[in-house]
Order: structure tokens, then C-alpha cells, then sequence
């Protein structure tokens, strides 16, 4: 099986500190994989370098690659706007815009120029199907997406992010705002959503990657320690370091 | 029993404090209540139709401030519409485009200086350079172009505030659907900052219709109505407040306290209007 995105020597400064350190990663299609490590491991970073969010900061500089379906991502070509959309992203704190759930959802069709009404309204209504929060919404669609609860604001951005129609998902510890019921529903929800789409998650909880990913990464200090599949990976830890943060020596 | 928890601890400095406290909030309202009071008891009686629907004319045998009130709407309006784009525009491009840094940072302080200046200065300015040099001599148009280097500095600064409120995550979650830097701060951005930047608009108003020393050698004193809607620009025209200053200085007290009833029940409607607006746009968001 071919893999949906290829990371090859990677190495990520800001400034002088070198945050990522030479991770080579593949991962495969429609699979969820699971970035763990401690607190400024570089596990988020690399989330934001495979839809180059990164590239907003100032005195961010990348190297190596990393490739979407074979296509260099840090091409000079590349419009960002369109890798975007192809590859989607759902943030920490719940994000919708001060707009109603209908425009919240609409907003990334629209910004790729798709405009006619009865389009759209599909769209909004598969979207927040997608995301399994259709059925408490689909009466106040007109209503402000910022009157919906943190579990269910969380849910609206994964329809909005799923509205594009992208291939790839990132997450970047998309429950840990979240009460255990709104995290259970969308731990459901992400292993749904891999029969469609690749998705790659960064999370600090390790019941989470066990429950939810396939493949899990292991990072300490910008390094990407280890790689495996997730059972793997929790039962039989190939490097002391995987082992020592999985059995909560430290972290 | 002395280590219970119900023993009442009494100290008569909290008093104190309490009773100043409650002391400084009636000064500060009392004035203030004062104020508007003896304006109303003194203006109301200068204040009858003809006072406000006609021009002082010796001829008609007319005393009004028609004149003077639809110059300080002309000046209201041709200074937002200059002044507002630019200080919107600048306040775009100092939080969302400009690199934070040394050029900010003076440009940030440079409007805060400016708006600390004494409006006499503005003024001085205006006439030398737009009556002057931009041979615009006495006319509303240099009060107004006076008026817009005074309430940028403002605009911008209250339109950054509102700018830097806006949540981080609205601009990572538009960037990260994809949306262009632009489209964002149009889509997102600015309908977020919109009550930030009306109040802004509306603080302006406040300074354009008290503003006397940067209009008196600028706009002028002129008291006619347009005699067509688009020349009256390069006519003189005093607004309210400078008829009001010039009132005063001949001891016509009964017209000043006149005029100021006007203005202080246009600044009332003024600031209500704001709030209204303010509330419905921050219940539609």
C-alpha cells in the first residue's frame, strides 16, 4: 500500500532551536495515526508542517520533504489554498466562526468559489452529517455556531474542515478542551471518519491513541523516537524511551 | 467561644474606604447630572422652531442656527468619509500585514502622540497648510481635512483594539481552510471587529462636534445654508460648537446655552445610537 503522505529528513528550526529532528514518517491511507510524546516534543509542529500552517511564523525554517500523494508539499508551486483543502485541519479550542452553523459550514466551500444555493445547502447538510451533528442542529442551522455547546462547536469544525472534501485530516488535540462524553463521541466520530480519509492526530492522552489509532509515533525532543501499530507499540515498545513514557515513568 | 467563625470583624478603615468610594461615584455622576441639568434649565428657553429652522438674518429679522447645524453635519460626514478608509486601512495593515518591530512601534507611538496633541495645533496646521498652501483659504472642506489628521490617530487606534481582540483561532481556522489573507480579514476579521471599529466612527463624531479650536481658523464662522450641495465646501461654514464659541464671546448667553442643549442632546443620541447598534451587531455575530 502506497503511502498518502511520505515525510523524508525533516528538520524544523525556529530560530536557533532545532524543533524537529530529522523524522522520516510514512503514512499510509484511510488510517489514523496517533502522535504522542510529552509537552513540546514537536508532535504538534510537525501536525502544522504537513499543511505548512507553519509557514505564519516568523523564522521558521524547513527542511527535507514531505510529499502528498508523491507531490512535494514545499514545492515553490504549491498554492496553499489548495493543499488546505486537501488536507483539512481541526484545532485544540473549538474554532467556529461568529456566524451561523449554515455560513460556518459554507465558509470553505465559498472560499473555493462554489456559490450556488442548493450546492451549498447539500454540502452543509452531508458535511454536518459527516460529523454526526446533524440531527441536533439541522432545525437552527440560521443560528450563531457560538450558542452550541464545546463538544458540539468541536463536531461543527469537523464538518467544516469535512465541507471541502479534503483527503487528509489533522487534529491537533481536538479533545482535550472537551468533557469525557463530548471526547467519546468524537473518538467515534474520528473512527468513522477513516473509512473516507486519512487522519492524522496529535493527542497527550495514550488511552486516546490506544482506543482510536491504528499506528502511533512516539516523540521526545523533536525526534520522532519510534513508529508502529498501535498495539504494538503500547505491548511491546521497542526503544526504553517509548517504554519508560508509555508505562508513565515520566510525561 | 473566640475561635468560632461567626465572630464579626469590624475595621473602620473598611468603612472609610466604603464611604469614599461611594462618595467619588456621586461627585463623578453628580456633576454630570448637574451639568446637563443647568444646560437644559438655561438652553430650553432659547430653543423654538425658529431658532432651529431658520439662518440669523437681519433682513428676515430671523435668529437661528439652521446654518451652523447642517455645516457640523457636512463636517461629519466628509470627515468619516476620508478619515474612516485610511484609519480602518492603517489599523489593517499595522496588526494583520506589518511585520511587529521597530517600524510598528514608532508608527504606533507616533499616533499615540498625536492623539495627545492640543487641538489648537491642528488647527494652526490646517490653516497654514490646506488654507495656505493648498490655497483652500477659509472653507469647510480644510476644517475637514484638518479634522481627518486629527481623528486618525483615534480611528486607528480603536479599530487596532478591536482588531486585537479577535480571537486567534478565527485566523488559524480561516487560514487552515484555506482561505487567502485577505478573504479572511474580510469574511472573519472585520465583521468580528465591527462594534470595535463603529465605536470608533462614533468617538470620532463626539470629537467633530465639540471639536472649536481646530475649526475656528480652518472652516470658519460662516452661517449660511449651501446655496448648492456640492460648492458649499469651499464656503465657510462655522459648525454648532463654533457658533456657540462665538456667542459667548459677545456675552449672548441665552444662544449659547441654546446651542449647547442642541449639542448635548445630539451627543446623547449619538452615543445612544452606538450602544443600540453596537448590542444588535454583537447579538448577530
Amino acid at each position: 500500500m502506497r503511502a498518502k503522505i511520505e515525510i523524508k529528513d525533516l528538520n524544523l528550526y525556529y530560530g536557533a532551536n532545532h524543533a524537529l529532528k530529522n523524522v522520516n514518517m510514512d503514512i499510509p491511507p484511510r488510517e489514523i495515526i496517533a502522535f504522542i510524546g510529552p509537552s513540546g516534543c514537536g508532535k504538534s509542529t510537525l501536525l502544522k508542517t504537513i499543511n505548512r500552517m507553519n509557514d505564519l511564523i516568523d523564522g521558521v525554517n524547513i527542511q527535507g520533504s514531505i510529499t502528498l500523494d508523491g507531490e512535494d508539499i514545499y514545492d515553490k508551486n504549491v498554492n496553499t489554498t489548495l493543499l488546505r483543502k486537501k488536507i483539512g485541519m481541526v484545532f485544540q479550542q473549538p474554532n467556529p466562526f461568529p456566524m451561523s452553523i449554515y455560513d460556518n459550514i459554507a465558509y470553505g466551500p465559498r472560499i473555493h468559489g462554489i456559490r450556488k444555493k442548493a450546492v451549498l445547502d447539500e454540502i452543509v447538510e452531508t458535511s454536518l452529517k459527516g460529523a454526526a451533528i446533524f440531527n441536533e442542529v439541522k432545525d437552527k442551522l440560521k443560528k450563531s455556531a457560538l450558542n452550541l455547546s464545546g463538544g458540539q462547536q468541536q463536531r461543527l469544525c469537523i464538518a467544516r474542515a469535512l465541507a471541502v472534501k479534503p483527503d487528509v485530516l489533522l487534529m491537533d488535540e481536538p479533545t482535550s478542551a472537551l468533557d469525557p462524553i463530548s471526547t467519546l463521541k468524537i473518538e467515534e466520530l474520528i473512527s468513522e471518519l477513516k473509512k473516507n480519509y486519512t487522519v492524522a492526530i496529535v493527542t497527550h492522552n495514550m488511552q486516546q491513541a490506544a482506543r482510536i489509532a491504528d499506528n502511533t509515533a512516539f516523540f521526545l525532543t523533536g525526534e520522532m523516537v519510534e513508529m508502529n501499530r498501535t498495539d504494538i507499540l503500547f505491548s511491546r515498545p521497542a526503544d526504553k524511551r517509548t517504554e519508560d513514557y508509555i508505562t508513565g515513568r515520566f510525561g | 467561644m473566640n475561635n468560632g467563625i461567626c465572630r464579626k470583624t469590624t475595621r473602620i478603615s473598611d468603612y472609610i474606604l466604603k464611604a469614599l468610594i461611594y462618595l467619588s461615584a456621586i461627585i463623578s455622576v453628580g456633576i454630570l447630572i448637574c451639568i446637563i441639568g443647568y444646560v437644559a434649565f438655561r438652553g430650553i428657553g432659547s430653543i423654538s422652531w425658529s431658532f432651529l429652522s431658520t439662518v440669523t438674518s437681519e433682513i428676515n429679522n430671523t435668529f437661528g442656527i439652521l446654518g451652523n447645524i447642517v455645516n457640523t453635519l457636512y463636517i461629519i460626514i466628509i470627515t468619516l468619509v476620508i478619515a474612516t478608509p485610511i484609519g480602518i486601512g492603517a489599523a489593517i495593515y499595522l496588526t494583520e500585514y506589518a511585520k511587529p518591530g521597530k517600524t510598528v512601534r514608532l508608527i504606533e507611538f507616533t499616533t499615540e502622540t498625536l492623539s495627545g496633541i492640543p487641538s489648537i495645533i491642528y488647527g494652526l496646521f490646517g490653516m497654514v497648510f490646506f488654507g495656505k498652501t493648498l490655497f483652500l483659504g477659509t472653507s469647510i472642506l480644510c476644517g475637514c481635512l484638518t479634522l481627518t489628521i486629527m481623528v486618525l490617530p483615534l480611528i486607528v487606534r480603536t479599530t487596532q483594539e478591536a482588531l486585537r481582540t479577535v480571537p486567534e483561532g478565527y485566523r488559524t481556522g480561516a487560514l487552515g481552510m484555506g482561505a487567502a489573507k485577505w478573504y479572511m480579514i474580510r469574511t472573519i476579521i472585520l465583521p468580528s471587529a465591527l462594534p470595535g471599529i463603529v465605536t470608533a466612527i462614533i468617538l470620532s463624531v463626539g470629537r467633530i462636534v465639540g471639536e472649536s479650536a481646530a475649526l475656528l481658523f480652518t472652516a470658519g464662522s460662516g452661517y449660511y445654508l449651501p446655496k448648492a450641495l456640492f460648492s458649499h465646501i469651499f464656503k465657510s461654514g462655522g459648525t454648532l460648537t463654533i457658533q456657540m464659541y462665538l456667542s459667548m464671546e459677545r456675552g449672548e448667553f441665552d444662544s449659547a446655552f441654546g446651542i449647547a442643549f442642541v449639542l448635548v442632546v445630539i451627543v446623547l443620541i449619538i452615543n445612544t445610537l452606538t450602544k443600540i447598534i453596537t448590542n444588535k451587531m454583537k447579538k448577530g455575530a
